[in-house]
Protein backbone atom coordinates (compact mmCIF):
# COMPACT_ATOMS: atom_id res chain seq x y z
CA UNK A 1 0.00 0.00 0.00
CA UNK A 2 1.25 3.39 -0.98
CA UNK A 3 0.60 6.24 1.41
CA UNK A 4 0.74 9.97 0.94
CA UNK A 5 4.13 9.95 2.71
CA UNK A 6 5.58 7.82 -0.07
CA UNK A 7 4.79 10.25 -2.82
CA UNK A 8 4.45 13.75 -1.45
CA UNK A 9 8.18 14.35 -1.85
CA UNK A 10 8.34 12.73 -5.29
CA UNK A 11 8.55 14.96 -8.34
CA UNK A 12 5.61 14.91 -10.74
CA UNK A 13 7.92 13.45 -13.39
CA UNK A 14 9.00 10.65 -11.10
CA UNK A 15 5.38 9.84 -10.34
CA UNK A 16 4.55 9.80 -14.05
CA UNK A 17 7.43 7.43 -14.74
CA UNK A 18 6.79 5.14 -11.84
CA UNK A 19 3.01 4.99 -12.26
CA UNK A 20 2.30 5.69 -15.96
CA UNK A 21 -1.43 5.07 -15.45
CA UNK A 22 -1.57 8.05 -13.06
CA UNK A 23 -1.56 10.33 -16.13
CA UNK A 24 -5.19 9.53 -16.76
CA UNK A 25 -6.04 10.60 -13.22
CA UNK A 26 -4.54 14.02 -13.86
CA UNK A 27 -6.11 14.28 -17.30
CA UNK A 28 -9.60 13.30 -16.23
CA UNK A 29 -9.48 15.73 -13.35
CA UNK A 30 -8.36 18.55 -15.64
CA UNK A 31 -5.08 18.90 -13.81
CA UNK A 32 -2.46 20.21 -16.20
CA UNK A 33 1.08 19.06 -15.60
CA UNK A 34 2.98 20.94 -18.30
CA UNK A 35 5.69 23.02 -16.73
CA UNK A 36 5.26 21.39 -13.32
CA UNK A 37 7.26 18.23 -14.04
CA UNK A 38 10.12 19.17 -11.77
CA UNK A 39 8.19 20.11 -8.65
CA UNK A 40 7.04 17.68 -6.01
CA UNK A 41 3.58 16.21 -5.61
CA UNK A 42 3.07 18.31 -2.50
CA UNK A 43 4.24 21.49 -4.18
CA UNK A 44 2.01 20.78 -7.16
CA UNK A 45 -1.13 20.60 -5.07
CA UNK A 46 -0.10 23.65 -3.08
CA UNK A 47 0.48 25.80 -6.15
CA UNK A 48 -3.19 26.51 -6.87
CA UNK A 49 -4.30 30.00 -5.94
CA UNK A 50 -7.48 30.65 -3.96
CA UNK A 51 -9.00 31.97 -7.14
CA UNK A 52 -8.15 28.88 -9.17
CA UNK A 53 -9.52 26.63 -6.46
CA UNK A 54 -12.84 28.41 -6.54
CA UNK A 55 -12.88 28.89 -10.28
CA UNK A 56 -12.25 25.26 -11.20
CA UNK A 57 -14.04 23.71 -8.23
CA UNK A 58 -10.83 22.08 -7.03
CA UNK A 59 -10.84 20.29 -3.70
CA UNK A 60 -7.15 19.82 -2.97
CA UNK A 61 -7.51 17.56 0.05
CA UNK A 62 -9.99 15.32 -1.73
CA UNK A 63 -7.84 15.16 -4.87
CA UNK A 64 -4.80 14.13 -2.86
CA UNK A 65 -6.76 11.47 -1.00
CA UNK A 66 -8.39 10.26 -4.23
CA UNK A 67 -5.03 10.02 -5.94
CA UNK A 68 -3.71 7.67 -3.27
CA UNK A 69 -6.82 5.49 -3.51
CA UNK A 70 -6.53 5.49 -7.30
CA UNK A 71 -2.87 4.49 -7.34
CA UNK A 72 -3.44 1.69 -4.84
CA UNK A 73 -6.45 0.31 -6.67
CA UNK A 74 -4.67 0.38 -10.00
CA UNK A 75 -1.63 -1.36 -8.54
CA UNK A 76 -3.90 -3.99 -7.08
CA UNK A 77 -5.69 -4.33 -10.41
CA UNK A 78 -2.40 -4.80 -12.24
CA UNK A 79 -1.31 -7.38 -9.71
CA UNK A 80 -4.43 -9.46 -10.12
CA UNK A 81 -3.78 -12.23 -12.54
CA UNK A 82 -2.96 -15.87 -12.06
CA UNK A 83 -3.82 -16.14 -8.39
CA UNK A 84 -7.27 -14.78 -9.10
CA UNK A 85 -8.24 -17.32 -11.71
CA UNK A 86 -11.86 -18.26 -11.80
CA UNK A 87 -12.55 -21.86 -12.66
CA UNK A 88 -16.14 -22.29 -11.64
CA UNK A 89 -19.36 -20.52 -10.78
CA UNK A 90 -21.89 -22.21 -8.51
CA UNK A 91 -25.49 -21.19 -8.03
CA UNK A 92 -26.96 -22.46 -4.77
CA UNK A 93 -30.76 -22.71 -4.77
CA UNK A 94 -32.84 -19.97 -3.22
CA UNK A 95 -36.57 -19.50 -3.61
CA UNK A 96 -39.02 -18.40 -6.30
CA UNK A 97 -41.57 -15.57 -6.20
CA UNK A 98 -43.98 -17.69 -4.14
CA UNK A 99 -41.33 -18.34 -1.55
CA UNK A 100 -40.97 -21.99 -2.54
CA UNK A 101 -37.51 -23.53 -2.71
CA UNK A 102 -36.09 -23.77 -6.21
CA UNK A 103 -36.18 -27.16 -7.94
CA UNK A 104 -32.46 -27.91 -7.73
CA UNK A 105 -29.79 -28.01 -5.10
CA UNK A 106 -26.84 -26.40 -6.73
CA UNK A 107 -25.48 -25.91 -10.20
CA UNK A 108 -21.80 -25.58 -10.96
CA UNK A 109 -20.63 -24.16 -14.27
CA UNK A 110 -16.98 -24.50 -15.25
CA UNK A 111 -14.69 -22.40 -17.35
CA UNK A 112 -15.28 -22.89 -21.09
CA UNK A 113 -18.75 -24.28 -20.43
CA UNK A 114 -21.92 -22.83 -21.95
CA UNK A 115 -25.24 -22.80 -20.14
CA UNK A 116 -28.39 -21.42 -21.71
CA UNK A 117 -31.27 -19.83 -19.85
CA UNK A 118 -34.85 -20.22 -21.06
CA UNK A 119 -38.15 -18.96 -19.72
CA UNK A 120 -40.84 -16.43 -20.61
CA UNK A 121 -40.24 -12.69 -20.33
CA UNK A 122 -40.65 -11.56 -16.75
CA UNK A 123 -39.96 -15.04 -15.41
CA UNK A 124 -36.89 -13.96 -13.50
CA UNK A 125 -33.97 -14.12 -15.92
CA UNK A 126 -32.83 -10.61 -15.09
CA UNK A 127 -32.94 -11.44 -11.40
CA UNK A 128 -30.74 -14.49 -11.94
CA UNK A 129 -28.26 -12.45 -13.94
CA UNK A 130 -28.31 -9.71 -11.30
CA UNK A 131 -27.72 -12.29 -8.56
CA UNK A 132 -24.62 -13.50 -10.38
CA UNK A 133 -23.36 -9.99 -11.05
CA UNK A 134 -23.80 -9.02 -7.40
CA UNK A 135 -22.31 -12.29 -6.17
CA UNK A 136 -25.46 -12.72 -4.09
CA UNK A 137 -25.06 -14.19 -0.65
CA UNK A 138 -28.62 -14.74 0.58
CA UNK A 139 -29.01 -10.98 0.46
CA UNK A 140 -31.19 -10.60 -2.64
CA UNK A 141 -34.93 -11.33 -2.97
CA UNK A 142 -34.25 -14.87 -4.24
CA UNK A 143 -31.89 -15.65 -1.35
CA UNK A 144 -29.59 -17.46 -3.75
CA UNK A 145 -25.92 -17.91 -3.00
CA UNK A 146 -23.28 -17.49 -5.66
CA UNK A 147 -19.99 -19.28 -5.13
CA UNK A 148 -16.79 -18.71 -7.07
CA UNK A 149 -14.38 -21.64 -7.14
CA UNK A 150 -16.68 -23.23 -4.57
CA UNK A 151 -16.25 -20.43 -2.07
CA UNK A 152 -18.11 -17.27 -1.06
CA UNK A 153 -16.38 -14.66 -3.23
CA UNK A 154 -14.58 -11.59 -2.05
CA UNK A 155 -16.82 -8.51 -1.84
CA UNK A 156 -14.44 -6.67 -4.20
CA UNK A 157 -16.36 -8.17 -7.13
CA UNK A 158 -19.37 -6.11 -6.15
CA UNK A 159 -17.85 -2.69 -6.03
CA UNK A 160 -14.69 -2.57 -8.07
CA UNK A 161 -15.29 -0.78 -11.35
CA UNK A 162 -12.27 -2.25 -13.06
CA UNK A 163 -12.80 -5.75 -11.82
CA UNK A 164 -16.30 -6.92 -12.58
CA UNK A 165 -17.34 -10.53 -12.32
CA UNK A 166 -19.64 -10.28 -15.29
CA UNK A 167 -19.47 -8.79 -18.78
CA UNK A 168 -22.80 -8.41 -20.48
CA UNK A 169 -23.42 -8.65 -24.20
CA UNK A 170 -26.83 -7.14 -24.55
CA UNK A 171 -29.30 -7.35 -27.38
CA UNK A 172 -28.94 -3.73 -28.35
CA UNK A 173 -25.42 -3.35 -29.51
CA UNK A 174 -25.00 0.21 -30.64
CA UNK A 175 -21.92 2.31 -30.48
CA UNK A 176 -22.35 5.88 -29.34
CA UNK A 177 -18.74 6.99 -29.68
CA UNK A 178 -17.50 8.66 -32.81
CA UNK A 179 -14.29 6.69 -33.35
CA UNK A 180 -12.64 4.34 -35.78
CA UNK A 181 -12.40 0.66 -34.93
CA UNK A 182 -8.72 1.12 -34.07
CA UNK A 183 -9.34 4.12 -31.79
CA UNK A 184 -12.19 2.28 -30.13
CA UNK A 185 -10.14 -0.79 -29.29
CA UNK A 186 -7.21 1.39 -28.23
CA UNK A 187 -9.41 3.31 -25.81
CA UNK A 188 -10.72 0.10 -24.32
CA UNK A 189 -7.22 -1.40 -24.12
CA UNK A 190 -5.98 1.72 -22.29
CA UNK A 191 -8.74 1.47 -19.72
CA UNK A 192 -7.70 -2.16 -19.15
CA UNK A 193 -4.05 -1.10 -19.03
CA UNK A 194 -2.83 -3.81 -21.39
CA UNK A 195 0.80 -3.60 -22.42
CA UNK A 196 0.85 -5.05 -25.91
CA UNK A 197 -1.86 -2.79 -27.34
CA UNK A 198 -0.98 -3.33 -31.01
CA UNK A 199 -1.05 -7.07 -30.74
CA UNK A 200 -4.39 -7.03 -28.91
CA UNK A 201 -5.86 -4.74 -31.58
CA UNK A 202 -4.78 -7.17 -34.28
CA UNK A 203 -6.19 -10.17 -32.43
CA UNK A 204 -9.53 -8.46 -31.94
CA UNK A 205 -9.96 -7.31 -35.54
CA UNK A 206 -8.96 -10.75 -36.82
CA UNK A 207 -11.40 -12.48 -34.49
CA UNK A 208 -14.17 -10.03 -35.36
CA UNK A 209 -13.68 -10.53 -39.10
CA UNK A 210 -13.71 -14.26 -38.54
CA UNK A 211 -17.23 -13.89 -37.08
CA UNK A 212 -18.64 -11.24 -39.38
CA UNK A 213 -20.15 -11.97 -42.76
CA UNK A 214 -18.66 -8.88 -44.37
CA UNK A 215 -15.11 -7.82 -43.67
CA UNK A 216 -14.12 -4.47 -42.21
CA UNK A 217 -10.84 -2.83 -41.27
CA UNK A 218 -9.32 -0.78 -38.49
CA UNK A 219 -10.00 2.56 -40.15
CA UNK A 220 -13.75 1.99 -40.42
CA UNK A 221 -15.72 4.33 -38.14
CA UNK A 222 -17.56 2.16 -35.60
CA UNK A 223 -20.81 4.00 -36.24
CA UNK A 224 -20.80 2.86 -39.88
CA UNK A 225 -20.43 -0.83 -39.06
CA UNK A 226 -23.41 -2.99 -39.97
CA UNK A 227 -25.41 -4.76 -37.27
CA UNK A 228 -23.52 -8.00 -37.81
CA UNK A 229 -20.13 -6.29 -37.86
CA UNK A 230 -20.90 -4.40 -34.64
CA UNK A 231 -21.90 -7.60 -32.92
CA UNK A 232 -18.82 -9.36 -34.18
CA UNK A 233 -16.56 -6.57 -32.95
CA UNK A 234 -18.23 -6.46 -29.58
CA UNK A 235 -18.06 -10.18 -29.03
CA UNK A 236 -14.40 -10.29 -30.07
CA UNK A 237 -13.61 -7.30 -27.86
CA UNK A 238 -15.40 -8.79 -24.86
CA UNK A 239 -13.79 -12.20 -25.35
CA UNK A 240 -10.27 -10.86 -25.66
CA UNK A 241 -10.13 -7.60 -23.75
CA UNK A 242 -12.66 -7.84 -20.97
CA UNK A 243 -11.28 -9.01 -17.65
CA UNK A 244 -14.62 -10.36 -16.52
CA UNK A 245 -14.54 -14.15 -16.28
CA UNK A 246 -18.27 -14.60 -16.81
CA UNK A 247 -20.04 -13.47 -19.96
CA UNK A 248 -23.80 -13.06 -20.05
CA UNK A 249 -25.33 -13.04 -23.50
CA UNK A 250 -28.80 -11.76 -24.09
CA UNK A 251 -30.19 -13.23 -27.33
CA UNK A 252 -27.63 -12.92 -30.09
CA UNK A 253 -29.94 -13.39 -33.03
CA UNK A 254 -28.80 -14.35 -36.47
CA UNK A 255 -27.77 -10.93 -37.74
CA UNK A 256 -24.86 -11.66 -39.97
CA UNK A 257 -22.53 -13.37 -37.55
CA UNK A 258 -21.51 -16.94 -37.14
CA UNK A 259 -22.98 -17.72 -33.74
CA UNK A 260 -21.23 -21.02 -33.39
CA UNK A 261 -17.86 -19.38 -33.95
CA UNK A 262 -18.82 -16.58 -31.56
CA UNK A 263 -19.50 -19.01 -28.75
CA UNK A 264 -16.34 -20.91 -29.58
CA UNK A 265 -14.30 -17.73 -29.34
CA UNK A 266 -15.67 -16.95 -25.87
CA UNK A 267 -15.11 -20.50 -24.73
CA UNK A 268 -11.56 -20.51 -26.11
CA UNK A 269 -10.82 -17.41 -24.08
CA UNK A 270 -11.80 -19.46 -21.03
CA UNK A 271 -14.97 -17.61 -20.21
CA UNK A 272 -17.95 -19.02 -18.40
CA UNK A 273 -20.80 -18.36 -20.81
CA UNK A 274 -24.42 -17.88 -19.77
CA UNK A 275 -26.82 -17.21 -22.60
CA UNK A 276 -30.46 -16.23 -22.48
CA UNK A 277 -32.05 -17.51 -25.66
CA UNK A 278 -35.10 -19.13 -27.18
CA UNK A 279 -33.34 -20.05 -30.38
CA UNK A 280 -33.24 -23.87 -30.48
CA UNK A 281 -29.82 -23.94 -32.15
CA UNK A 282 -28.19 -21.78 -29.49
CA UNK A 283 -30.04 -23.45 -26.64
CA UNK A 284 -28.91 -26.90 -27.77
CA UNK A 285 -25.33 -25.76 -28.33
CA UNK A 286 -25.14 -25.32 -24.58
CA UNK A 287 -24.22 -28.25 -22.37
CA UNK A 288 -27.06 -27.52 -19.99
CA UNK A 289 -30.02 -25.24 -19.83
CA UNK A 290 -31.69 -23.54 -16.94
CA UNK A 291 -35.48 -23.30 -17.09
CA UNK A 292 -36.85 -20.33 -15.19
CA UNK A 293 -40.41 -20.13 -14.00
CA UNK A 294 -42.09 -17.80 -11.56
CA UNK A 295 -38.88 -16.13 -10.47
CA UNK A 296 -37.07 -19.36 -9.67
CA UNK A 297 -35.02 -22.05 -11.37
CA UNK A 298 -37.55 -24.75 -12.16
CA UNK A 299 -35.32 -27.26 -13.90
CA UNK A 300 -31.76 -27.80 -15.02
CA UNK A 301 -31.78 -29.90 -18.18
CA UNK A 302 -28.71 -31.56 -19.58
CA UNK A 303 -28.64 -31.54 -23.38
CA UNK A 304 -29.12 -35.25 -24.20
CA UNK A 305 -27.95 -37.25 -27.19
CA UNK A 306 -31.29 -37.00 -28.99
CA UNK A 307 -31.16 -33.23 -28.68
CA UNK A 308 -27.56 -33.20 -29.91
CA UNK A 309 -28.71 -35.17 -32.97
CA UNK A 310 -31.48 -32.64 -33.50
CA UNK A 311 -28.91 -29.91 -33.32
CA UNK A 312 -27.16 -31.40 -36.35
CA UNK A 313 -30.45 -31.35 -38.28
CA UNK A 314 -31.20 -27.82 -37.17
CA UNK A 315 -27.79 -26.65 -38.25
CA UNK A 316 -28.35 -28.13 -41.70
CA UNK A 317 -31.66 -26.25 -41.95
CA UNK A 318 -29.95 -23.13 -40.74
CA UNK A 319 -27.22 -23.50 -43.36
CA UNK A 320 -29.90 -23.75 -46.08
CA UNK A 321 -31.58 -20.59 -44.87
CA UNK A 322 -28.27 -18.75 -44.55
CA UNK A 323 -27.36 -19.68 -48.09
CA UNK A 324 -30.72 -18.46 -49.42
CA UNK A 325 -30.22 -15.26 -47.51
CA UNK A 326 -26.77 -14.76 -49.02
CA UNK A 327 -28.17 -15.39 -52.49
CA UNK A 328 -30.96 -12.90 -51.95
CA UNK A 329 -28.38 -10.35 -50.94
CA UNK A 330 -26.47 -10.94 -54.15
CA UNK A 331 -29.67 -10.38 -56.16
CA UNK A 332 -30.03 -13.95 -57.38
CA UNK A 333 -33.24 -15.82 -58.21
CA UNK A 334 -33.85 -18.51 -55.57
CA UNK A 335 -34.13 -22.11 -56.81
CA UNK A 336 -35.59 -25.18 -55.11
CA UNK B 1 -35.04 8.78 9.31
CA UNK B 2 -32.40 8.19 6.65
CA UNK B 3 -31.72 11.09 4.31
CA UNK B 4 -30.34 10.50 0.82
CA UNK B 5 -29.47 13.14 -1.76
CA UNK B 6 -29.59 12.04 -5.37
CA UNK B 7 -28.51 14.27 -8.21
CA UNK B 8 -27.46 14.01 -11.80
CA UNK B 9 -27.81 15.79 -15.12
CA UNK B 10 -31.30 16.11 -16.62
CA UNK B 11 -32.59 12.95 -18.33
CA UNK B 12 -29.89 10.73 -16.85
CA UNK B 13 -32.55 8.44 -15.42
CA UNK B 14 -32.69 9.59 -11.78
CA UNK B 15 -36.42 9.15 -11.41
CA UNK B 16 -36.45 5.66 -12.92
CA UNK B 17 -33.61 4.58 -10.69
CA UNK B 18 -35.31 6.04 -7.62
CA UNK B 19 -38.68 4.43 -8.42
CA UNK B 20 -37.10 1.00 -8.90
CA UNK B 21 -34.99 1.40 -5.77
CA UNK B 22 -37.99 2.45 -3.68
CA UNK B 23 -39.85 -0.65 -4.88
CA UNK B 24 -37.02 -2.70 -3.36
CA UNK B 25 -37.17 -0.67 -0.11
CA UNK B 26 -40.94 -1.16 0.03
CA UNK B 27 -40.44 -4.92 -0.13
CA UNK B 28 -38.56 -4.62 3.12
CA UNK B 29 -41.50 -2.76 4.65
CA UNK B 30 -39.82 0.65 4.74
CA UNK B 31 -41.70 3.88 4.11
CA UNK B 32 -40.01 6.18 1.65
CA UNK B 33 -40.80 9.75 0.60
CA UNK B 34 -39.34 11.90 -2.14
CA UNK B 35 -38.81 15.63 -2.52
CA UNK B 36 -38.14 16.60 -6.10
CA UNK B 37 -36.20 19.78 -6.84
CA UNK B 38 -36.27 21.23 -10.30
CA UNK B 39 -35.93 24.54 -12.06
CA UNK B 40 -38.87 25.37 -14.32
CA UNK B 41 -40.92 22.25 -14.69
CA UNK B 42 -41.31 18.69 -13.52
CA UNK B 43 -44.12 16.18 -13.59
CA UNK B 44 -42.12 13.48 -11.86
CA UNK B 45 -44.26 14.04 -8.79
CA UNK B 46 -47.15 12.42 -10.68
CA UNK B 47 -45.03 9.31 -11.23
CA UNK B 48 -44.19 9.12 -7.53
CA UNK B 49 -47.80 9.64 -6.50
CA UNK B 50 -48.88 6.90 -8.88
CA UNK B 51 -46.48 4.57 -7.12
CA UNK B 52 -48.02 5.52 -3.78
CA UNK B 53 -44.98 7.46 -2.62
CA UNK B 54 -45.45 10.64 -0.55
CA UNK B 55 -43.90 13.42 -2.60
CA UNK B 56 -43.34 17.18 -2.57
CA UNK B 57 -41.87 19.24 -5.35
CA UNK B 58 -40.04 22.54 -5.39
CA UNK B 59 -39.38 24.67 -8.43
CA UNK B 60 -36.58 27.18 -8.07
CA UNK B 61 -37.78 29.39 -10.94
CA UNK B 62 -35.49 32.36 -11.30
CA UNK B 63 -33.15 31.24 -8.51
CA UNK B 64 -30.11 28.99 -8.77
CA UNK B 65 -31.58 25.52 -8.14
CA UNK B 66 -28.85 24.53 -5.73
CA UNK B 67 -29.12 27.73 -3.67
CA UNK B 68 -32.82 27.00 -3.55
CA UNK B 69 -32.11 23.47 -2.34
CA UNK B 70 -29.89 24.56 0.53
CA UNK B 71 -32.34 27.23 1.62
CA UNK B 72 -35.09 24.63 1.90
CA UNK B 73 -33.45 21.39 2.96
CA UNK B 74 -34.03 21.78 6.71
CA UNK B 75 -37.78 22.30 6.22
CA UNK B 76 -37.81 19.34 3.84
CA UNK B 77 -36.20 17.16 6.49
CA UNK B 78 -38.84 18.26 9.02
CA UNK B 79 -41.58 17.40 6.50
CA UNK B 80 -40.12 13.91 6.13
CA UNK B 81 -39.99 13.43 9.88
CA UNK B 82 -43.60 14.52 10.21
CA UNK B 83 -44.56 11.94 7.60
CA UNK B 84 -42.71 9.40 9.77
CA UNK B 85 -40.63 8.22 6.84
CA UNK B 86 -37.88 5.65 7.21
CA UNK B 87 -36.12 7.08 4.17
CA UNK B 88 -36.35 10.53 2.62
CA UNK B 89 -34.86 10.92 -0.84
CA UNK B 90 -34.21 14.32 -2.37
CA UNK B 91 -33.79 14.43 -6.11
CA UNK B 92 -32.22 17.33 -7.97
CA UNK B 93 -30.78 18.02 -11.40
CA UNK B 94 -27.28 19.48 -11.45
CA UNK B 95 -28.19 22.02 -14.04
CA UNK B 96 -24.86 23.73 -14.51
CA UNK B 97 -22.90 20.48 -14.02
CA UNK B 98 -20.85 22.02 -11.26
CA UNK B 99 -22.66 21.86 -7.97
CA UNK B 100 -24.58 19.37 -6.13
CA UNK B 101 -25.99 20.13 -2.78
CA UNK B 102 -24.38 17.16 -1.09
CA UNK B 103 -24.12 17.47 2.66
CA UNK B 104 -21.31 16.11 4.79
CA UNK B 105 -22.34 12.83 6.50
CA UNK B 106 -25.50 12.53 4.37
CA UNK B 107 -25.44 9.74 1.80
CA UNK B 108 -25.10 11.11 -1.71
CA UNK B 109 -25.71 9.46 -5.05
CA UNK B 110 -24.89 10.81 -8.52
CA UNK B 111 -26.70 9.33 -11.52
CA UNK B 112 -25.12 9.68 -14.96
CA UNK B 113 -25.74 7.81 -18.17
CA UNK B 114 -23.56 6.02 -20.68
CA UNK B 115 -25.02 8.00 -23.55
CA UNK B 116 -23.77 11.31 -22.25
CA UNK B 117 -20.38 10.91 -23.88
CA UNK B 118 -16.99 9.69 -22.86
CA UNK B 119 -15.72 13.04 -21.63
CA UNK B 120 -18.70 13.74 -19.42
CA UNK B 121 -17.02 12.53 -16.22
CA UNK B 122 -14.37 15.17 -16.87
CA UNK B 123 -16.94 17.91 -17.34
CA UNK B 124 -18.94 17.32 -14.19
CA UNK B 125 -17.63 18.89 -11.02
CA UNK B 126 -18.27 18.10 -7.36
CA UNK B 127 -21.67 16.61 -8.23
CA UNK B 128 -19.81 13.58 -9.57
CA UNK B 129 -16.49 13.89 -7.79
CA UNK B 130 -17.81 14.08 -4.26
CA UNK B 131 -20.66 11.54 -4.47
CA UNK B 132 -20.51 8.43 -2.28
CA UNK B 133 -22.18 6.27 -4.90
CA UNK B 134 -22.17 6.78 -8.66
CA UNK B 135 -24.95 5.05 -10.57
CA UNK B 136 -24.41 4.60 -14.31
CA UNK B 137 -27.53 4.05 -16.39
CA UNK B 138 -28.48 3.15 -19.96
CA UNK B 139 -25.82 0.45 -20.11
CA UNK B 140 -28.10 -1.79 -22.14
CA UNK B 141 -27.87 0.58 -25.08
CA UNK B 142 -24.10 0.67 -25.42
CA UNK B 143 -21.46 -1.97 -25.85
CA UNK B 144 -19.66 -3.78 -23.05
CA UNK B 145 -16.45 -2.00 -24.05
CA UNK B 146 -18.05 1.43 -23.80
CA UNK B 147 -19.49 0.55 -20.40
CA UNK B 148 -16.04 -0.44 -19.20
CA UNK B 149 -14.36 2.67 -20.58
CA UNK B 150 -17.02 4.97 -19.15
CA UNK B 151 -16.82 3.34 -15.71
CA UNK B 152 -13.04 3.64 -15.72
CA UNK B 153 -13.31 7.38 -16.48
CA UNK B 154 -15.73 7.81 -13.60
CA UNK B 155 -13.39 5.83 -11.40
CA UNK B 156 -10.47 8.11 -12.18
CA UNK B 157 -12.34 11.24 -11.10
CA UNK B 158 -13.90 9.65 -8.04
CA UNK B 159 -11.87 6.61 -6.98
CA UNK B 160 -13.55 6.36 -3.59
CA UNK B 161 -17.11 6.08 -4.85
CA UNK B 162 -18.97 2.83 -5.24
CA UNK B 163 -19.77 2.61 -8.95
CA UNK B 164 -22.87 0.66 -9.92
CA UNK B 165 -24.71 -0.04 -13.15
CA UNK B 166 -28.48 0.12 -13.03
CA UNK B 167 -30.98 -0.52 -15.78
CA UNK B 168 -33.80 1.94 -15.17
CA UNK B 169 -36.22 -0.06 -17.33
CA UNK B 170 -35.80 -3.55 -15.93
CA UNK B 171 -34.56 -2.42 -12.54
CA UNK B 172 -31.51 -4.68 -12.73
CA UNK B 173 -29.17 -3.37 -10.05
CA UNK B 174 -31.78 -1.32 -8.16
CA UNK B 175 -32.24 -3.91 -5.44
CA UNK B 176 -28.49 -3.89 -4.90
CA UNK B 177 -28.48 -0.10 -4.60
CA UNK B 178 -31.31 -0.24 -2.07
CA UNK B 179 -29.17 -2.35 0.25
CA UNK B 180 -26.58 0.43 0.33
CA UNK B 181 -29.03 3.22 1.04
CA UNK B 182 -30.79 2.25 4.23
CA UNK B 183 -29.02 2.00 7.53
CA UNK B 184 -31.14 1.05 10.53
CA UNK B 185 -28.85 2.84 12.94
CA UNK B 186 -28.96 6.13 11.15
CA UNK B 187 -31.45 8.77 12.26
CA UNK B 188 -31.27 12.27 10.85
CA UNK B 189 -33.25 14.62 13.08
CA UNK B 190 -32.04 17.82 11.54
CA UNK B 191 -29.46 19.10 9.08
CA UNK B 192 -29.19 22.44 10.85
CA UNK B 193 -25.52 23.25 11.38
CA UNK B 194 -24.33 20.59 8.94
CA UNK B 195 -22.06 21.65 6.11
CA UNK B 196 -22.16 21.34 2.35
CA UNK B 197 -19.43 19.20 0.84
CA UNK B 198 -18.51 21.94 -1.58
CA UNK B 199 -19.16 25.66 -1.91
CA UNK B 200 -21.57 27.01 -4.52
CA UNK B 201 -20.32 29.38 -7.23
CA UNK B 202 -19.92 33.01 -6.34
CA UNK B 203 -22.43 35.28 -8.00
CA UNK B 204 -23.98 38.69 -7.71
CA UNK B 205 -23.39 40.78 -10.77
CA UNK B 206 -25.96 43.23 -12.11
CA UNK B 207 -27.55 40.47 -14.20
CA UNK B 208 -28.32 38.45 -11.07
CA UNK B 209 -30.41 41.41 -10.01
CA UNK B 210 -32.46 41.53 -13.17
CA UNK B 211 -30.44 43.79 -15.46
CA UNK B 212 -31.16 43.00 -19.13
CA UNK B 213 -29.25 45.67 -21.02
CA UNK B 214 -25.88 44.74 -22.53
CA UNK B 215 -22.66 46.74 -22.30
CA UNK B 216 -20.07 47.82 -19.76
CA UNK B 217 -22.17 50.69 -18.49
CA UNK B 218 -24.67 48.27 -17.09
CA UNK B 219 -22.26 45.74 -15.61
CA UNK B 220 -21.63 46.01 -11.90
CA UNK B 221 -20.42 43.76 -9.13
CA UNK B 222 -18.70 40.49 -9.85
CA UNK B 223 -17.80 40.82 -13.52
CA UNK B 224 -15.02 39.00 -15.29
CA UNK B 225 -13.87 39.49 -18.91
CA UNK B 226 -12.67 36.86 -21.38
CA UNK B 227 -9.18 37.20 -22.78
CA UNK B 228 -9.63 37.86 -26.47
CA UNK B 229 -6.14 38.97 -27.50
CA UNK B 230 -4.81 39.19 -31.05
CA UNK B 231 -2.69 36.08 -30.66
CA UNK B 232 -4.23 32.74 -29.86
CA UNK B 233 -3.46 32.20 -26.22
Amino acid sequence: MISIKDIEKMKINEIKNKYPFSISFFQNNNLHLEGYEEITFEQYFNHFTEEEIEEWAIDVEKLKADFIVYINEMLEFLGISEDDNIDSLTIVAGKNKNGEKENFEKLTIHKSEIVSIVGPTGSGKSRLLADIEWAANKDTPTERIILINGKIPDKKWRFSSSNKLVAQLSQNMNFVMDLTVREFIELHAKSRMVEDEQEIIKRIIDAANHLAGEQFDLDTPITSLSGGQSRALMIADTAILSRSPIVLIDEIENAGIDRKKALKLLVNEEKIVLMATHDPILALMADKRIVIKNGGIDKVIETNSEEKEMLIELEKMDAVISKLRANLRKGEILKK
Amino acid sequence: MNLITISGPPSSGKTSVILKTIAALHQRGLTVGVVKFDCLYTDDDVLYKKAGIPVKKGLSGSLCPDHYFVSNIEEVVQWGRKQELDVLITESAGLCNRCSPYIKDIKSVCVIDNLSGINTPKKIGPMLKSADIVVITKGDIVSQAEREVFASKVHSVNPKAIIMHINGLTGQGAFELSTLLYDEKEDVETVKGKELRFSMPSALCSYCLGERRIGEDYQMGNVRKMKLGEEDD
